[in-house]
C-alpha cells in the first residue's frame, strides 16, 4: 500500500515539476509548483513525518506560493512568448542535464554508500515534539541564525518600501 | 473490512448532514437578518420559508451556466471546484462527540483522528485561498481581479494572528490532536466552573478566543471583513463572472468555512462536547427542556394563530419538538446525544454570532482592514502567546 502511494505521488511530483518548466503561463507554472509541494508533503507523510508534512503544506504550498501567485496577479504577467533557443542550448542542453543528474547519482552513491533503503512508516522522529526538541537543542545555532537572516530580510524590505513612499 | 464499511457509513452520514446544514444555514442567515431588520424574511416556500433552501438549490442547478468568452476557461472552472473542495475536506478531522458503540462495533464520532489534526485544518485553510484568488484572476475582469487580490492579501495577513491565537491553547493542552485537546478540557474547577481553555489554565485564553474569532471573520470573508466581494465598490468581487452551480460553489465554500472555524473555536476554546456545568447539576436536561419549551410555544401560537396557516403548521412543529425532547430523555441515548447536543449548541451559537454581526456591523475600509491586522491584532496575538508561554513554563 505504501509503495503504491509512493509511486503515485512521486510520479505526480515529477510530472508537476516538469510541468513548471513546460507551461507558458506563470500562473500555470506556479500551480504546478503547488502540486510539487503537495506531493512532497504526502511523501513526508508516508515516511511518518506528519509534522513536517503539514508544515510543508502550510508554509510552502500555503503561504509562499500564495505570495508568488499574488505577485503574478498583481503584475498581471501574460503568457510567455517562446523564442527560438540559441544553438548552444539546443546542442548542449540534454547532455548537460544528463551529466548533472549523473553527478548527483554518483555523489549519493559515494557519500551514502552504507545507508540502507527507506522503509515506509518506520521513521519515528516526525512528531511535533521531537522536531521542536531537535530545533532547540542540537540545531539551536542554525535555527537562530536563520531567524536573524529572516529578520534582516524583513528590515531590508521595510527600508526599501519606505524609500518609495516618501 | 468492518473499518472500511463503518468509515463509508460515517462519510455518507457526515456529508449528508453537512450539506443539509450548509443549505439551511443560508435560510437561518436570511431569517435572522430579516428579524434584526424587522422584516419577515423568506416565508412563501413552505411553512416559514423552510423549503426555501431546496428551492434555491433546484434553481441554481437548473439555471444555465454562462461561461463568458473572455475568461481563462481551465482556471475559471478549476477555481470553484478548488474552493468548495478545500472548504468541505476539513470537516473530516473534526470530532463531534465521544465514541459510539453499536453492538460489537465501537467507533469515534469523527471521520478520522489525526494526531496533527489542528495543523491539517490550518494547512487546508491556507490552501483555500487559491480558489478565490484564481477565480478573481481567471475571470479576466478588473473587479474580479481586485477582489481576488484583496482576498489573498487579507487571508495571508489574518492567517498570522489566527495561527498565533491557535498556538496559545495548544501550549496549555500540550497536544496537536483535536480529540486530546477536547479531552484535556474535561472536568470542573470548584465543582462548577468548566475547565474550558477560555476559563482555565495558567492564563485564561479569552484573548486568544477573541483574536481567533476576529481572524476567522476575515478568513471566511464575512462582514465586517468581506472586502473581496464588497458590493458597493467591486460589484460582487471575485465571483462577479460566475453563474449557476459555479456561483453556488463559492457560497457553499463560504458557509462550509464558517462551520469549520466555528467547530475549531468550539473544540479549542469552548471545551468541545463538555457541558457548561456538571451532569450532577442537571446539564443533561438542558436539551429536552429547550425543546419542550419550544414545542409549548409552538402549540400556544398554533392555538392563537396570527396567520391562517399557523393553525396547522405550528402544532406540527410543536409535536416534533416534544418528540425530540422525549428522545433526548431515553437513558441509553443520553451518553451519545448529550455530547453531540453541547457541541452543536456551542457551534450553533458561534454561527449565530456570525449572522448577528453581519446584520449589525458595516464594512471596514481596505486600509483599515490591513492596518488592523498588522498593527492591532498581530502584536496582540504575539503578546498573548508570549504571556501564555511564560506562564505555562512557570506552571510546569
Amino acid at each position: 500500500m505504501d509503495i503504491f502511494f509512493f509511486l503515485v505521488f512521486a510520479a505526480i511530483a515529477l510530472i508537476s515539476a516538469v510541468n513548471v518548466v513546460l507551461q507558458r503561463h506563470p500562473i500555470a507554472s506556479a500551480l504546478s509548483l503547488i502540486g510539487v509541494m503537495g506531493s512532497i508533503a504526502v511523501l513526508y507523510l508516508l515516511l511518518g513525518a506528519e509534522f513536517i508534512a503539514m508544515a510543508q503544506i502550510i508554509v510552502y504550498a500555503g503561504a509562499v506560493m500564495v505570495l508568488f501567485i499574488f505577485v503574478i496577479m498583481l503584475l498581471n504577467a501574460g503568457a510567455e512568448v517562446r523564442r527560438g533557443r540559441s544553438w548552444t542550448s539546443q546542442l548542449l542542453g540534454i547532455p548537460a542535464l544528463l551529466a548533472f543528474v549523473g553527478l548527483i547519482v554518483l555523489f549519493v552513491q559515494r557519500g551514502f554508500a552504507d545507508a540502507g533503503y527507506v522503509k515506509f512508516g518506520n521513521f519515528t522522529g516526525g512528531s511535533a515534539q521531537s522536531v521542536g526538541l531537535a530545533l532547540f537543542t542540537s540545531y539551536l545555532l542554525p535555527f537562530e541564525v536563520t531567524s536573524v537572516l529572516i529578520l534582516v530580510a524583513i528590515l531590508g524590505t521595510i527600508v526599501l518600501a519606505r524609500k518609495e513612499m516618501d | 473490512m468492518v473499518f472500511v464499511i463503518i468509515t463509508l457509513i460515517k462519510l455518507a452520514l457526515i456529508a449528508f448532514i453537512l450539506l443539509t446544514v450548509l443549505a439551511y444555514l443560508q435560510w437561518v442567515e436570511r431569517k435572522v437578518i430579516a428579524h434584526v431588520q424587522v422584516r419577515m424574511g423568506p416565508s412563501r416556500v413552505g411553512p416559514h420559508g423552510l423549503l426555501q433552501p431546496l428551492a434555491d438549490v433546484i434553481k441554481l442547478i437548473t439555471k444555465e451556466g454562462v461561461m463568458p468568452p473572455h475568461v481563462n476557461s481551465f482556471f475559471y472552472l478549476l477555481a470553484p471546484f478548488l474552493a468548495v473542495f478545500m472548504a468541505l475536506i476539513s470537516i473530516s478531522v473534526i470530532p463531534f462527540g465521544t465514541q459510539l458503540t453499536i453492538g460489537p462495533y465501537t467507533t469515534m464520532m469523527q471521520l478520522t483522528d489525526v494526531n496533527v489534526g489542528i495543523l491539517v485544518i490550518l494547512a487546508i485553510s491556507s490552501m483555500g485561498v487559491y480558489g478565490i484568488a484564481l477565480a478573481g484572476w481567471s475571470s479576466n475582469n478588473k473587479y474580479a481581479l481586485l477582489g481576488g487580490l484583496r482576498s489573498s492579501a487579507q487571508m495571508i495577513s489574518y492567517e498570522l494572528p489566527m495561527s498565533l491565537a491557535i498556538a496559545s491553547p495548544l501550549l496549555i493542552a500540550g497536544t496537536l490532536s483535536l480529540r486530546e485537546i477536547v479531552n484535556s478540557q474535561a472536568g470542573y474547577n470548584f465543582g462548577i466552573l468548566p475547565k474550558w481553555l477560555i476559563f482555565a489554565g495558567p492564563f485564561p485564553q479569552i484573548f486568544s478566543f477573541i483574536i481567533f474569532m476576529i481572524s476567522a471573520f476575515a478568513e471566511t470573508n464575512r462582514i465586517p471583513f468581506d472586502l473581496p466581494e464588497a458590493e458597493n465598490e467591486l460589484v460582487a468581487g471575485f465571483h462577479v463572472e460566475y453563474s449557476s452551480m459555479t456561483f453556488a460553489a463559492f457560497f457553499m465554500a463560504e458557509y462550509a468555512n464558517m462551520v469549520t472555524v466555528c467547530s475549531i473555536a468550539t473544540l479549542l476554546f469552548l471545551g468541545g462536547w463538555h457541558p457548561l456545568w456538571p451532569a450532577a447539576y442537571g446539564s443533561n436536561f438542558v436539551a429536552p427542556l429547550i425543546l419542550f419549551v419550544a414545542g409549548a410555544v409552538c402549540i400556544y401560537h398554533g392555538l392563537n394563530p396570527a396567520r391562517p396557516l399557523d393553525r396547522y403548521t405550528l402544532p406540527a412543529f410543536g409535536i416534533i419538538f416534544f418528540g425530540l425532547a422525549g428522545v433526548m430523555l431515553v437513558p441509553f441515548l443520553v451518553p451519545i446525544l448529550m455530547p453531540l447536543f453541547w457541541f452543536l449548541a456551542k457551534c450553533g451559537f458561534l454561527l449565530f454570532v456570525f449572522v448577528w454581526i453581519r446584520a449589525t456591523l458595516p464594512r471596514f475600509r481596505y486600509d483599515q482592514l490591513m492596518g488592523f491586522a498588522w498593527k492591532g491584532l498581530f502584536p496582540a496575538a504575539l503578546l498573548n502567546l508570549l504571556i501564555t508561554g511564560f506562564l505555562v513554563a512557570l506552571a510546569s
